[in-house]
């Protein structure tokens, strides 16, 4: 039986999206703390105001994340959420799950928790929401030796990476985002479970330029799939598509806009005009291709990405706070991407960044306003990589160059006597 | 057997990561693993994938709340028992996808599916509005400016046939983040919600020498208007603490962050702005940020109209002028943001004018640009 009154709760059970409200009061049946999450919700909406404290730590024995403490500021009204700490759980790659782990995930939470979870957390955690202090030793012991399960990360440390859903069901996965996701994740369980990094740092893994877990936006080190030969091509599929038989972008926009154009769809909108159509066959210029995926996106049964592939690194990609948002960086064109040895190119890559940064960041500051601060230059020298015009996209266009003194011929010492023989004052 | 209170510390296992991804994968998904050759939209929120050995998977794409309760997976779970042998998975955005192995199979799930209320929506796909992707808000954060759940849900309920249908240009990501720190990161959204502050923090002078590290709460603002300041408390004891320059405050809340005993949420203060026209996937062009067009909202529990209208309004004005494929970003640049502001009716202001750090790289440094109603 409903314990509060919750006519504004009540309102979110209508319309044709499914309604969390519903589902709360579905689970209070079982878990009867979901009615005060509905009452201190109703009071929320009522008071325009958030009801949770600041912070509070819990964890678990011997890590520093993966727990997140959360407490009421109404805890005599609502008992049930007097503490509400949330749970990660490090989700398995792109998110596949058999309903026997799932139940057993779910016959945990009922019995340690709300019984609420989100379905993801925005950084990919499956996230169990809202348990007591006394629960977390018994829940992890559980969690560990009856599922085979961990943590995910939380605070200043390596945060559960996420990856697309690449070769699983995916045709344009440049490499396999699983199996280098998973590799990494075990790879670093340290860093993800005890905190010893100046801020957070999240690792991203999108199979191509699409980026589905939008690492290029999200993340502080970003593996992007791309590839180096040329974009595959099957001339039949082609026709088809220009005679309407396929679906334009695959049947994911309506004919209303215009049926298929090839000339305007796919060559006027490439945005290094690389392509052509020639005696009734469409041709790519691919030395001037920049991997885009607008003409495979839009064909996707006639275009394919090359087989010579690999991955793309961009770093420093971060939210607003504090100095504004930041897209990555690109750092590095290209490498391969090898399960065979443990992605060994990857793992260089980020160790010299983490020795670098765990030295020199300040606290609280991400790896791209590290970057910002000390410009990309010196990043470049630490990171032991050669400049290219492909890590900027114009050349700079003020002249303050901080030329180092082993540069300049003959060094920086001068003797301003033997400058003053020469010229007067 | 089970934990042992006495002896926490025994038979403890640590640092065995998740569990791996490859027992999750149904059979089809299993046998195909690297061979997918290309796919399709059958139908909104049904994709079917063909590998080069001819297998086919067709996946039903289903819209979640995100926050759903144990009782909602275990009907999950029976769905994905009956039809696709027992897996099922999420994406990015919240979704579910059932995943089964020949034609056959799709429309007895759909049927199943629509059978079960309004619980389970198919759709999400190609030139449609997806899920949300969004933060905690009121159940669960201690720093938000508006709520999650529920103003999505007021959301997708107003927007519910752009889901279920792939009657837009193209794509369009909406997201919300309740406030700045943007653990939902919607700084590269077609559509962004996002909780703002606009109250400099009170200082609870009587609390701030237990629950802060001064400095740290100092250094926390971007700005340093958080300076260092003596105060006396209500029995006669002179402190330190610190003291905060209103005028320099941009209300980002990192000080809050910081130091528990500098709260800055408040009804009045608290709203949402709207952010408009960023992407992530290099299509084209490259990622692109969001860029703010509405600066406040009020927080109007429960449904927040002014919210959902905006939305709702920009949404159908880039859906009705702009080109195929052209996401709202692109639009907008194309026609102008002199022009976007026009045509979607919204007045412009000062705050939609950078001079924040970098704001420079988006004053207007030619004179092309469009005669709108703007200029009188």
């Amino acid at each position: 039986m409903p314990k509060h009154d919750t006519p504004m709760m009540d309102e979110l059970e209508k319309g044709p999206w499914p309604s969390f409200v519903s589902d709360l009061k579905r689970q209070a049946e079982k878990s009867p703390q979901c009615w005060d999450i509905l009452g201190q919700m109703e009071l929320s909406f009522k008071d325009r105001i958030t009801h949770w404290k600041h912070g509070g730590i819990v964890g678990v024995f011997g890590y520093g994340g993966g727990i997140v403490g959360r407490y009421s500021d109404v805890p005599d009204k609502f008992p049930g959420v007097a503490h509400f700490h949330t749970v990660r759980l490090n989700q398995p790659s792109s998110k596949f799950y058999s309903t026997e782990m799932l139940r057993k995930v779910c016959d945990l939470w009922e019995k340690r928790g709300s019984g609420m979870t989100n379905m993801h957390g925005s950084t990919g955690d499956l996230v169990l929401l809202g348990t007591r202090t006394e629960e977390l030793e018994p829940l992890f012991y559980d969690l560990t030796h009856d599922l085979n399960w961990d943590l995910g990360g939380s605070g200043s440390n390596l945060r559960t990476p996420s990856c697309c859903l690449g070769k699983a069901r995916c045709e344009w996965a440049c490499y396999d985002t699983q199996a280098a996701c998973h590799t990494m994740t075990m790879h670093y369980q340290d860093e993800i479970h005890r905190p010893a990094f100046p801020y957070k740092f999240k690792f991203k893994f999108s199979g191509c330029a699409n980026d589905c877990v939008a690492a290029a936006a999200r993340s502080d080190l970003a593996t992007i799939g791309t590839w180096r030969d040329k974009i595959r091509i099957n001339q039949d599929e082609v026709k088809k598509y220009i005679s309407g038989e396929n679906k334009q972008n695959g049947g994911g926009v309506d004919d209303s806009f215009g049926k298929f154009d090839i000339q305007k769809d796919v060559i006027d909108l490439c945005p290094t005009g690389c392509m052509w159509m020639e005696d009734d066959e469409l041709k790519i210029d691919d030395a001037e291709c920049t991997r885009c995926m607008h003409c495979i996106n839009i064909m996707p049964k006639a275009l394919r990405p090359g087989t010579d592939t690999g991955a793309t690194i961009m770093m420093g990609a971060k939210a607003p706070i504090l100095d504004g948002a930041q897209l990555g960086t690109m750092i590095v064109p290209f490498i391969k991407m090898d399960p065979e040895n443990d992605f060994e190119e990857l793992v260089d890559i980020i160790e010299k960044v983490w020795d670098w940064w765990m030295e020199n960041g300040k606290n609280r500051e991400r790896l791209g306003e590290t970057m910002q601060r000390v410009g990309l230059p010196t990043f470049l020298r630490v990171m032991e990589i050669e400049p290219i015009p492909q890590h900027v996209k114009e050349p700079r266009t003020n002249p303050y160059v901080f030329w180092r003194e082993e540069e300049v011929e003959g060094g920086w010492d001068r003797d301003i006597k033997e400058f003053r023989k020469r010229h007067a004052m | 057997m089970g934990y042992d209170p006495e002896n926490p510390m025994k038979d403890r296992i640590t640092d065995i990561g998740p569990p791996h991804y490859e027992q999750f994968f149904p059979p089809v998904i299993k046998e195909n693993y690297g061979k997918w050759l290309y796919h399709e939209i059958v139908r909104p929120g049904v994709l079917k994938h063909v590998s080069e050995t001819g297998a086919e998977c067709y996946t039903i794409r289903v819209g979640s709340p995100r926050l759903i309760s144990v009782e909602h997976i275990r009907e999950i779970c029976d769905i994905a028992d009956k039809h696709c042998d027992g897996f099922v998975r999420w994406t990015t955005r919240n979704n579910i996808e059932f995943m089964v192995d020949s034609e056959d199979k799709v429309q007895p799930l759909l049927d199943d599916l629509a059978s079960r209320g309004n619980k389970f929506p198919v759709g999400g796909t190609g030139a449609s509005v997806s899920n949300m992707v969004h933060t905690q808000g009121w159940i669960h954060c201690h720093t938000p400016a508006t709520d999650a759940s529920g103003v999505v849900k007021a959301v997708m309920d107003e927007l519910f046939e752009y889901f279920v249908e792939m009657k837009l240009p193209a794509k369009c990501k909406l997201a919300l983040a309740c406030c700045l720190n943007m653990c939902g990161a919607v700084h590269a959204s077609d559509i962004a919600i996002l909780g703002i502050h606009r109250k400099p923090p009170m200082i609870d002078h009587e609390a701030i020498t237990g629950v802060c590290e001064l400095p740290l709460a100092i250094a926390a603002c971007p700005l340093g208007a958080v300076k260092p300041a003596k105060a006396t408390l209500e029995s006669g004891e002179e402190i330190k603490s610190v003291k905060v320059n209103a005028e320099r405050c941009m209300f980002c809340g990192n000080c809050y962050t910081m130091c528990p005993a500098m709260p800055l949420a408040d009804p009045e203060g608290d709203g949402c702005a709207i952010l408009v026209g960023g992407k992530v996937s290099a299509s084209r062009g490259g990622a692109t940020f969001s860029k703010l067009v509405i600066p406040f909202l009020p927080n109007n529990p429960p449904r927040w109209p002014e919210v959902v209208q905006a939305v709702k309004k920009i949404l159908e004005a880039w859906a009705k002028n702009a080109r195929k494929y052209e996401r709202l970003g692109e639009w907008a640049e194309r026609i102008g943001w002199e022009k976007f502001f026009e045509v979607c009716d919204i007045p412009f202001t000062e705050k939609s004018i950078d001079d924040y750090r970098l704001a420079y790289d988006t004053w207007r440094t030619t004179t092309q640009f469009k005669f709108t109603s703007h200029i009188k």
